[in-house]
């Protein structure tokens, strides 16, 4: 499969790495400005999915990507319950905040454990919408065969 | 109030469409006019942590469709054919059960405080002491990620085994011939 036409590759590849920074930024922000987690993962994979429609794949790239993005999304998720089980044992309950008071309001560095739990986050969500897209993408695979 | 219900009309509209029309891109466009009135609608109701969601998770679904019906087929089979005794029946029993959840719901909805106000002390004290509880300037990541993070632990679980299924059924490794 060699992709879309020459018009869709360029775009693509300029307004792709517009996509991951906003993704980045939704996400690292989503303490401060709207988004989150939640927000920025869906715009990764779109981002992520933008490039792939436009150049297309083949099937070994498919089955690697499958593999990876499964090891991502348990990743996240298995980060997002170690946030919790540490505020379970520092702050007395499940989900506490670690450290609330840490750093500036307003500011990059603050509100605890919610940046990184975001992260987290973002990293189980984009994984989650890439290896559904992945799976049927792949669809084409399983039938020819 | 009246852009709010305009918008609501054009969604009731484009669905009218998307269900009816018989070419199947037209339907899954009308679709995707739900959608992002529905975002249009969150923004409306100060709500962009949700705007931001719903229009990327639509733009993705109508991707989605876009392909699946340009690689398949435009005409929809089913369009246009009549109503048998069953199909009526199924509208008659979703009509009253559409009928009493609106209606009950109507009545729960205006028993509440006006929307653009607080509407209880909890929330009151998501407001006042959120800042100095979590230090999160925004009180919707603060709610979602501190006070309700156990409600996102459930959303991610419910994500989590959706992919599942989906492996499950597409997997490409271990099919039999």
């Amino acid at each position: 499969m060699s992709g879309m036409t020459p018009i869709v590759k360029v775009v693509a590849r300029i307004v792709g790495g517009f996509v991951f920074l906003f993704g980045c930024y939704v996400i690292l922000y989503g303490h401060l400005s709207p988004g989150g987690g939640f927000a920025g993962g869906a715009v990764l994979a779109a981002g992520f999915m933008l490039l792939r429609l436009a150049f297309g794949t083949t099937a070994k790239q498919e089955k690697s990507t499958s593999i990876s993005s499964s090891v991502f999304e348990s990743t996240g998720g298995l980060m997002f319950l170690l946030i919790a089980i540490l505020g379970l044992f520092v702050g007395g309950y499940f989900f506490a905040n670690l450290f609330p008071s840490f750093g500036t309001p307003g500011l990059l560095v603050s509100a605890g454990s919610i940046p990184l739990a975001n992260i987290a986050i973002a990293i189980k969500v984009g994984a989650a919408v890439i290896s559904v897209f992945v799976l049927l993408a792949s669809t084409k695979y399983i039938f020819k065969e | 109030m009246a852009d709010l219900v305009i918008l609501l009309i054009f969604m009731v509209a484009a669905g009218i469409v998307a269900v009816e029309i018989k070419d199947l891109l037209a339907s899954a466009i009308a679709l995707g006019a739900v959608g992002f009135a529905v975002a249009i609608g969150f923004i409306r109701l100060a709500a962009p942590d949700l705007a931001i969601v719903q229009i990327v998770i639509e733009v993705l679904s109508v991707v989605f469709f876009v392909a699946v019906i340009l690689k398949t087929t435009h005409v929809d089979s089913a369009a246009g054919r009549a109503y048998k005794g069953a199909d009526i029946f199924t509208f008659v029993v979703f009509g009253v059960f559409a009928f009493v959840f609106i209606f009950f719901s109507v009545k729960l909805l205006l028993s509440f405080a006006p929307m653009d106000r607080a509407l209880g002390p909890v929330a009151n004290h998501y407001l006042t002491q959120g800042l100095a509880e979590t230090g999160a300037v925004n009180r919707v990541t603060a709610v979602v990620l501190d006070y309700r993070a156990l409600d996102t632990l459930g959303e991610a679980t419910v994500l989590f085994t959706a992919v599942i299924g989906a492996l499950s059924v597409l997997r490409l490794e271990g099919r039999k011939k």
